[in-house]
């Protein structure tokens, strides 16, 4: 039912069924409702893509389309082990092959003191190895050549004499005081511990669980993962030498940053800021991987400089899946105490972080484990103790914040894992204790025990309508029909609390860079614009949202609005896109500077209708007179007038930044419930139905929301039922190839249904709160809660994910169900 | 090798490497870069494209193999006058690509799919286009914009593209 449409513009007929929907709505009160008309498509309307039209004709622009003249081409050599020593590397051959120009070791590099590079977690990364691999598919040299097939020739004829080493693959036998240190390039390092993080109040929380009725405890493994984009990472390095620029075409999904970057690792060789240009072109998804620098896109900077061609390196898909950053890779300890009635008291989690061979993860300077600490979840309870320790391994390293602000896909799996698993030891239905323990709507803001200020929220709406729609009761009884029976359905519900939109200055920075992000809109004499951004869309719809945004304050229809991002020389500085910050902040920053111009707008038509500023009234698109709308002067006039016909004294033209420096995170939340049928004769689970509801604030364009929730959704049940990366005991990765790392296809990928209440943010300018990655967060929990509830009648009270139709089978025998 | 290859209508005598795949083959050689690639085990479908009006995953087949035979990529697709083709348009009117990566990929499938069944069910259309991967929509706007082109095609009315919400 479309009720949530934008209906402002059609008057309803009073007819029973239009009766109903007004009733609904008012009961509701969470419509979208459009301020603009359909011809300006301001916030609220489904307004169709303006960058579909060069997607749809072939003509999108990304970074392996780029042919620059004399442009070199550049493969590498990975290592085969995951742990070694290098004896040798001998590139006699590979130089000898047709079209190789050069090839390029760890040692070449060491000369100019590039063979290692910092991470964002201020850990340190090997670019090209001078003596040891510390992971498999690891880069080792690599090869420049003028063709893409030489180079690969190249690589192949490198031969490289390694001597293995045993390597540890397993986090707990690594933290282990006994097993061998292995980051030895780190002086004084007697262990593998990379970190220490806790936050609450222990003392508290231990006595409340001494003390409680019930406590209940859960191992849990969310699995390593890869965002796995269908566009791999690349770049095209281009450095003139007569004019010592270098202009960095890359997949990134934080340009400017990478700039400055560059400049702190490049400059001592003369590469300063303001001779480095990084262009982000359009980019074939993101998801947090695109966020990294990997030492590809460095070692084809160095080669470019040094060479002074144009160098292209396009990693392979196998190359992606098995070298670049992961994600998650958590194994946590979970605990939850509370009362025999269904009083949630406290929570208690540890947390094992596997990070590789190095901390590459992408999180704000001050959170080694990300906003993990949201995981109290979305829960009326005083007290609650977290801590997590880092450490590395010989896998590949990270991680990144895939689809995910960075670790809350972990902290809600555990909650929301515990929550239902409280709920069984009790026997009560985990809908009603969900409804029993939820913050209040009156209750926000709500300071959490982790030390998070909530901003609104009101998840006994949401739940109630996901359960509406999916008429909670009548799946119940069919559940316990079936269970007589002996047949295997369950419903699983997950109501998650998010923590996007990072952040306020105060706690967050990358590098030291404050989180803040920016909007620069200059309107054209004949009132059309362009407007830039500090962000970088991978397919998010900027070019049209951010439109709409302006469009909604300015009035100026959204298809006179021309978006650009991703080039550092024309956007203003900003942190980029990733963690569903992009409205939260870069949104914002839009709206701020938009509204400084409503207000110049205002003294010019005051100017030119002989009136009092105070005697204008606005609607979308014109200042008019109060009490005479006929005495009125569109946008486009005043737009006009503020380069012709300005009063004195004012600054001609009509142009406005903003930098916006958020006051607090925005808390986007949601309610989602999986329906699951299981073959008990072979474990196989199908997802029957799944709703989803949305509370993402205001809404800018439904159907770019609407889009977002069906893919991340997808992007949900993919480590939920399909997706890990295995790595065997020697640190072998399994399935680092697309035909055995399992992408869900259309097969696989359920028929969503999606829905949404609405709680504007109360401190974001047009109340909106970030959508992208709440369907990522929100989902595995409430499909792995729903296979458990299908399972739980043969006392299984946890698998870890994937839950694969094995898993299922394996732990139903181990039950003894096949043994009748 | 000398071949001769017809893509998008216009004729190419080129002479190429034996092992010079399609795709490279048409992006690098031709410059259509509206094909992509993003695998190396033939899995994901970005790089579809029409061999003789089959859809194929050029990467799969060598620039060699398609002597003397035909090649339509998502350049073609538009009409001469700039008009969409029904694909094109219900991928854009139901939000049925985010990235872009994947779309040209999933056109040129579609493309066959609804030629061998002008009709599809949302099962028929699903498993059609399982060769191919989106990471980005979850492909319900995808299988809309197939049923959207497909009734397009067939001359009756199509669906809102409205979204449709709970």
């Amino acid at each position: 039912m479309p009720v949530q449409k934008c209906v402002a513009l059609k008057p309803l007929q009073p007819n029973l069924s239009s009766f109903k929907l007004i009733y609904q709505l008012i009961q509701s009160n969470h419509m979208i409702q459009c301020k603009t008309s359909k011809a300006i498509s301001g916030m609220g309307h489904s307004m169709k893509r303006k960058e579909d039209a060069r997607f749809i004709q072939g003509k999108g622009h990304y970074v392996d389309d780029i042919k620059l003249d004399g442009m070199l081409y550049m493969d590498i050599t990975r290592s085969p082990y995951a742990y070694a020593k290098i004896k040798s590397i001998d590139i006699s051959e590979a130089m000898k092959v047709p079209g190789v120009v050069a090839v390029i070791t760890g040692k070449d590099l060491e000369k100019y003191n590039l063979h290692w590079m910092p991470t964002i977690m201020s850990d340190t990364q090997m670019v090209l190895p001078t003596d040891t691999v510390m992971y498999q598919s690891q880069e080792v040299a690599a090869v420049i050549a003028t063709s893409r097939y030489a180079a690969r020739d190249g690589r192949e004829a490198v031969k490289v004499d390694y001597e293995p080493m045993q390597a540890i693959v397993d986090p707990f036998k690594s933290m282990d005081p006994a097993s061998p240190v292995l980051r030895t390039d780190k002086p004084g390092k007697k262990d593998n511990h990379i970190w220490h993080w806790e936050v609450g109040d222990k003392a508290k929380t231990e006595k409340v669980f001494a003390e409680a009725d019930v406590v209940v405890k859960e191992q849990m493994h969310i699995p390593r993962i890869h965002v796995s984009s269908i566009e791999t990472c690349g770049c095209v390095a281009d450095y003139d030498k007569v004019n010592n620029h270098l202009t960095m075409y890359m997949t990134t999904q934080a340009p400017h940053v990478i700039r400055t970057v560059i400049a702190l690792v490049a400059g001592h060789v003369g590469l300063t800021e303001e001779k480095i240009r990084v262009i982000s072109p359009d980019i074939g998804g993101g998801f947090g991987g695109k966020v990294p620098v990997y030492p590809g896109y460095v070692i084809a900077i160095a080669v470019s400089f040094l060479v002074g061609k144009p160098v292209k390196w396009i990693e392979d898909r196998s190359e992606n899946l098995q070298a670049d950053s992961f994600a998650r890779d958590y194994h946590i300890t979970a605990e939850m105490a509370g009362t025999k009635e269904g009083k949630i008291l406290a929570t208690r989690f540890k947390v094992l972080a596997d990070h590789g061979y190095t901390d590459a993860a992408a999180n704000p300077s001050k959170f080694p484990a990300g906003m993990f600490s949201i995981a109290t979840g979305s829960y009326n309870y005083g007290t609650a103790f977290m801590e997590a320790d880092a450490v590395y391994t010989n896998k590949p390293p990270g991680g990144v914040a895939y689809r995910c602000s960075f670790r809350v896909t972990e902290a809600v799996h555990a909650i929301e894992r515990m929550t239902d698993r409280y709920a069984l030891e009790i026997g009560k239905d985990p809908a009603q204790l969900r409804m029993d323990n939820f913050i209040k709507k009156e209750e926000f803001p709500w300071h959490s025990p982790t030390g998070w200020t909530y901003d609104s929220g009101d998840y006994h709406a949401g739940l109630q309508k996901a359960m509406d729609v999916v008429d909670y009761p009548a799946l119940r009884k069919e559940q316990a029909e079936k269970r007589a029976k002996g047949e295997l359905m369950g419903i699983g519900i997950a109501t998650f609390t998010e923590v996007v939109g990072a952040g306020p200055s105060k706690d967050f920075d990358i590098l030291g860079i404050k989180m803040f992000d920016s909007a620069e809109i200059r309107v054209h004499p004949t009132g059309k614009a362009i407007a830039r951004f500090g962000t970088k869309s991978q397919g998010q719809g900027h070019e049209t949202t951010y439109a709409q945004i302006i469009a909604e304050v300015l009035g100026i229809p959204a298809e006179n609005i021309q978006v650009e991002e991703g080039d550092t020389d024309t956007a203003p500085y900003g942190l980029g896109t990733y963690a569903s910050r992009s409205t939260p902040t870069a949104g914002a920053a839009a709206a701020v500077a938009a509204r400084k111009l409503r207000d110049k707008a205002k003294k010019i038509a005051a100017y030119l209708l002989e009136v009092s500023e105070d005697d204008l009234e606005w609607e979308p698109g014109k200042f008019f007179v109060k009490g005479a709308p006929e005495k009125a002067k569109t946008i486009q006039e005043l737009v006009f007038a503020a380069y012709t016909n300005f009063p004195q004294g004012m600054e001609a033209g009509f142009e406005a930044t903003h930098y916006y420096d958020p006051p607090n995170l925005t808390f986007p939340s949601g309610a989602y419930i999986c329906v699951v049928d299981i073959d008990k004769e072979t474990g196989g689970i199908h997802v029957r139905r799944f709703v989803a509801i949305d509370d993402c604030g205001h809404i800018i364009n439904p159907m770019i929301v609407q889009g977002q929730v069906h893919g991340g959704l997808t992007q949900g049940i993919a480590p939920a039922m399909y997706e890990e990366l295995i790595y065997d005991e020697a640190g072998n990765i399994l399935n680092g190839t697309l035909m055995d790392y399992l992408v869900p296809t259309a097969i696989e990928s359920p028929k969503w249904e999606t829905g949404h209440i609405v709680t504007p943010s109360p401190h974001h300018p047009i109340g909106a709160k970030g959508v992208g990655e709440s369907p990522t967060v929100g989902s595995p929990p409430s499909i792995a809660n729903a296979i458990i509830d299908a399972l739980s009648p043969y006392g299984i009270t946890h698998l870890d994910i994937p839950i694969t139709p094995f898993k299922v089978w394996k732990a139903l025998k181990e039950k003894g169900v096949y043994d009748k | 090798m000398e071949i001769t290859v017809s893509v998008n209508g216009t004729e190419h005598k080129l002479d190429v490497e034996p092992r010079l795949l399609l795709v490279h083959l048409i992006r690098e050689n031709l410059n259509l870069t509206g094909t992509h690639i993003g695998c190396d085990t033939s899995s994901c479908g970005a790089c579809t494209i029409l061999l003789d009006g089959k859809s194929v995953k050029s990467c799969t087949i060598l620039a060699v193999q398609a002597n003397g035979k035909s090649v339509s990529t998502i350049e073609g697709v538009v009409a001469a006058d700039g008009t969409l083709h029904p694909l094109q348009e219900g991928f854009k009117e139901n939000h049925g690509l985010h990235c872009g990566f994947c779309t040209p990929g999933m056109i040129m499938r579609s493309i066959e799919l609804l030629e061998n069944n002008p009709n599809p069910t949302e099962d028929e259309i699903r498993w059609g286009i399982s060769g191919n991967l989106c990471r980005c929509t979850g492909y319900n706007n995808i299988v809309k914009a197939i049923e959207y082109a497909s009734a397009k095609m067939r001359g009756v009315e199509t669906a809102s593209t409205e979204p449709q919400f709970v």
